[in-house]
């Protein structure tokens, strides 16, 4: 029996307030009042689909050894990089490279789902555990609706065949090339068709044919239908299409878009998590997800769900929230404003491509050094031991530190430094086990940031090599708890 | 403990640029300036030096790398000339090349030259990002004033201190080399400043405000050396010889083991001690005459007065706003103004402490003069507090 047997989920931090978008806009798009309420979550500045999937496929692995997944897919139409193996990165982020086959999938909305079926095929048949990671960041032009529908977010399955807590019923895909929207090469935006006609002609005539499909093959009906899962910009075309398949109004799950938004190639997935840490066992849960042809999956819910070990899950992530209402920060963060920068942010931030192969575990999984001989834990990991007391030489085995919790032993708000974020906190962090480094800070502000308090180490952009076509520097930075 | 260059070298001469923001001067000028004042106090011909060491320590911006920068500037006759960086102690570093020197009979006469150009970036403040390719990627992106913030933080949380006690005693720092300053013709800013004005000045990096900041600044300091003996046969009076020469470098262990709190300079502590052993020091707060410390940040010379065993830790504070280290206490700190008025050209700052050291033993300071002073110290701090360089010099009258 193959399935899912873990879930997690990641929602950055801020909530752009859709009015101060509107109330900004309004001007010149009086027609989007109607969407100016609630929020949208809003990605830090130094996030993007990788960081995202890192951070979901950790809350992920809360309950599974990273080392023993086998494979790794990474759905998103954001992939920072064209052409370096998006997944390879979140793989290293998570101390998995062996024995590991990792894949980018993208290309549609249904990128997602996509990639949960090559996850499930490729472990069932003893294939071993497969992790599905999924996110998107979608950029929108100013004062566009897709501004205000679109969340950036993250889910993460890990799908597998012992202890499986959703059991795959049975699946079934359609792909032709309707074009209901699309982002050419040289675009950073989407382009839309009208929505009347993506609804009659798209939806209506390929989302009921598939479904019906799906069900027959799994010998189901509508009816047995618990909860139904259909992304969709269109809020009623969800309870349309679960109508015409027969399938009860209350099972249409929510879409999430009064405090998320649509997060794009991974939202299937991240209302699949959704789904599931509300489910019972004996449900059956419908994914569908459309784009340039439709995918479908059933699943069923076993006892195991109750069992799974807790994690902060789509709501735990969903409850830390900062109200955002600078909507001037979000064209900011998102590069969409020409703001000046200062002489600071010209220093080249050129990576030596060697030296990070030479040192990724410590950059990208935040891997350092415990002595064998006087057990100090210390980062980075060197050769001389840093214990004043003990100096052993080759004495350190890697010891990862990403998922220890630090205390801030000194910090500072620093207003000289170039930040996309002024004022750049930082500081000196120190792991309890053993163990302090000088770390960047992120998600931080002058009410959370005191000496002592928690800090959680949280996978980031670091600097964004704009002279050399944006390559992302990564690494861990501080976070309160 | 090693035998010490106690009294084996004397300065024969010095001479020290007017410091500020140089718009009409590049390095070569500065160079020029502090040293054709250092010859001439000197009284010997160029011809007559056996060696030179060049300290700059973001030749980059300026400069450049090696000896020749200084070698060519002077036309200097094709002696030895090295070029020495060890960031902010980089100008101890090149009077301590030029004593050992003399010392070890290997010069009778060397030259030590520091030199900084710095504005000519385009910008305030000091260039970042020299940390190398893996620094770069993993190391915080932090500037000065934020990684000394992080030292009053420390210090507040070790010892108790509220934010309001320790904003007045580190605004009270920079308000006597205010004072002082004002007083010093060659310094960068030469205004006393209001106290109020200090604590209500907009924030660099919190806790930090503008003024307790040193300036960024263009200058060079110089000193020609020889031993006490060729300098009284040279018929000079009022020697002024070295008594001490101390550097304690992090090993690593204040930024990478959970030992250390944050709220001192572990360097700091070692390179004083063997300082006054080296000079024979036994009661420093008793003996010393005058201080020019590191003050890159008001709250850098407060815990230095600490470090340096003349306030008890954890209590400088309260020496500080006692007067204890104004021009009129009972030790005065940074009489000249310090790097405060200075500003900072990072190869000429360590120089140009001891420039002002060798005034107030000649007699020469002018407003500032002390009254008889006998031992003078000055100390540099290169780096962050986590991991620095730290340089003690010791100098007073050769009896």
């Amino acid at each position: 029996m193959v399935g899912i047997v873990a879930y997690g989920a990641y929602v950055p931090r801020l909530r752009l307030q859709r009015q101060a978008v509107y109330d900004a806009n309004k001007w010149f798009a009086a027609g989007l009042r109607g969407l100016a309420k609630g929020e949208r979550s809003m990605a830090n500045w130094d996030e993007d689909s990788i960081t995202m999937a890192v951070e979901a496929s950790r809350d992920c692995l809360t309950s599974h050894k990273p080392e023993d997944v086998r494979s790794l897919y990474f759905a998103s139409t954001t992939h920072p990089f064209k052409d370096r193996q998006n997944a390879g990165v979140i793989g290293t982020a998570l101390s998995i490279e062996q024995d590991l086959f990792a894949s980018d999938v993208g290309g549609s909305q249904k990128a997602g789902t996509s990639a949960l079926i090559a996850g499930l095929n490729a472990s069932k048949n003893g294939g071993g555990p497969a992790l599905v990671a999924a996110a998107d960041k979608r950029m929108a032009r100013v004062a566009s609706s897709n501004e205000l529908n679109y969340g950036d977010g993250a889910a993460a399955l890990l799908c597998g065949t012992e202890n499986v807590i959703a059991k795959l019923v049975g699946h079934h895909s359609v792909s032709m090339d309707f074009v209901d929207h699309f982002r050419g090469d040289e675009s950073d935006f989407d382009y839309g068709w009208e929505e009347r006609w993506i609804r009659d002609e798209g939806y209506s005539k390929i989302v009921p044919p598939a479904v019906k499909a799906a069900l027959a093959a799994c010998k189901l009906t509508g009816a047995d239908i618990t909860h139904f899962i259909m992304p969709s910009l269109m809020p009623a075309v969800p309870k349309q299409m679960a109508k015409i398949c027969g399938i009860g109004d209350g099972s249409v799950r929510d879409l999430l878009g009064a405090n998320l938004g649509d997060t794009g190639a991974a939202h299937a997935l991240v209302m699949l998590v959704d789904a599931l840490e509300a489910a019972k066992e004996g449900d059956r849960i419908m994914v569908v997800a459309f784009g340039q042809g439709v995918d479908v999956l059933v699943f069923e819910v076993t006892a195991e769900n109750a069992k799974l070990p807790k994690r902060k899950g789509l709501s735990g992530w969903l409850k830390r929230r900062k109200e955002e209402t600078n909507y001037m920060k979000f064209l900011a963060f998102n590069e969409m404003l020409p703001i000046e920068k200062g002489m600071r942010a010209e220093f080249d931030k050129k990576t030596a491509l060697s030296v990070l192969w030479r040192k990724r575990d410590m950059i990208y999984g935040l891997v350092g050094g415990k002595c064998k001989v006087c057990g100090t834990v210390q980062f980075p990991r060197s050769q001389v031991c840093v214990n004043p007391n003990c100096h052993a030489v080759d004495s350190q085995e890697p010891y990862r530190m990403a998922g220890l919790e630090a205390n801030v032993m000194s910090f500072t708000a620093d207003s000289l430094t170039y930040s996309p974020d002024p004022p750049a906190y930082y500081g000196m962090i120190t792991f309890p086990e053993g163990g302090r480094f000088m770390a960047d800070f992120t998600d931080s502000d002058k009410e959370q940031v005191k000496v002592g308090v928690k800090m959680r180490m949280t996978f980031r952009i670091r600097d964004n090599d704009t002279m050399r076509g944006g390559f992302k520097r990564y690494f861990w930075k501080a976070a309160p708890v | 403990m090693a035998r010490g260059i106690k009294d084996k070298v004397a300065i024969l001469g010095m001479g020290c640029s007017k410091f500020g923001e140089r718009w009409d001067s590049g390095a070569e000028e500065l160079m020029l300036e502090a040293y054709k004042e250092c010859i001439a106090d000197a009284g010997i011909d160029a011809k007559q030096l056996n060696a030179a060491w060049f300290s700059t320590a973001i030749d980059e911006v300026h400069v450049g790398k090696s000896g020749i920068p200084l070698s060519t500037t002077l036309r200097l006759p094709n002696i030895p000339v090295t070029h020495v960086e060890n960031m902010c102690a980089s100008g101890t570093e090149a009077f301590r090349g030029a004593c050992y020197a003399v010392a070890s009979g290997a010069a009778d006469f060397a030259l030590a030259l520091g030199v900084e150009k710095l504005k000519d970036t385009g910008y305030g403040g000091l260039p970042g990002g020299r940390g190398g390719p893996l620094q770069a990627l993993w190391h915080a992106n932090g500037t000065a004033p934020g990684n000394f913030a992080q030292l009053a933080t420390a210090y507040m949380t070790a010892h108790g201190v509220s934010g309001e006690d320790l904003k007045r005693a580190i605004g009270h720092v920079s308000w006597k080399s205010h004072q002082n300053g004002a007083k010093n013709p060659k310094a960068h800013l030469q205004k006393a400043v209001e106290m109020d004005t200090i604590l209500k000045a907009p924030m660099i990096a919190s806790p930090l405000g503008l003024f307790d900041c040193c300036g960024v600044s263009d200058g060079a300091a110089a000193a020609i050396v020889t031993t006490p003996e060729i300098a009284k046969s040279l018929g000079k009076h009022n020697i002024v010889s070295v008594k001490a020469l101390q550097l304690s470098v992090s090993n690593g262990s204040e930024s990478g083991h959970n030992s250390w709190d944050g709220s001192y300079f572990h360097t700091t502590r070692i390179a004083s001690k063997k300082a006054y052993e080296e000079a024979g020091i036994k009661d420093p707060r008793a003996e010393v005459s005058m201080f020019e410390v590191h003050d890159c940040f008001s709250v850098t010379e407060l815990v230095t007065m600490e470090d340096l065993h003349i306030s008890e830790t954890g209590k400088g504070w309260k020496d500080v706003l006692d007067g204890f280290y104004d021009a009129d206490g009972k030790i005065p700190c940074q009489i000249d103004g310090g790097l405060k008025c200075f500003g900072h050209p990072i190869g000429a700052s360590g120089l140009r402490m001891l420039y002002e050291m060798y005034l107030q033993f000649q007699g020469r300071a002018g407003a500032r003069q002390l009254k008889d002073p006998k031992i003078g110290m000055t100390h540099n701090l290169g780096g962050a507090p986590r991991e620095n360089v730290s340089s003690v010099a010791i100098v007073g009258r050769f009896e």
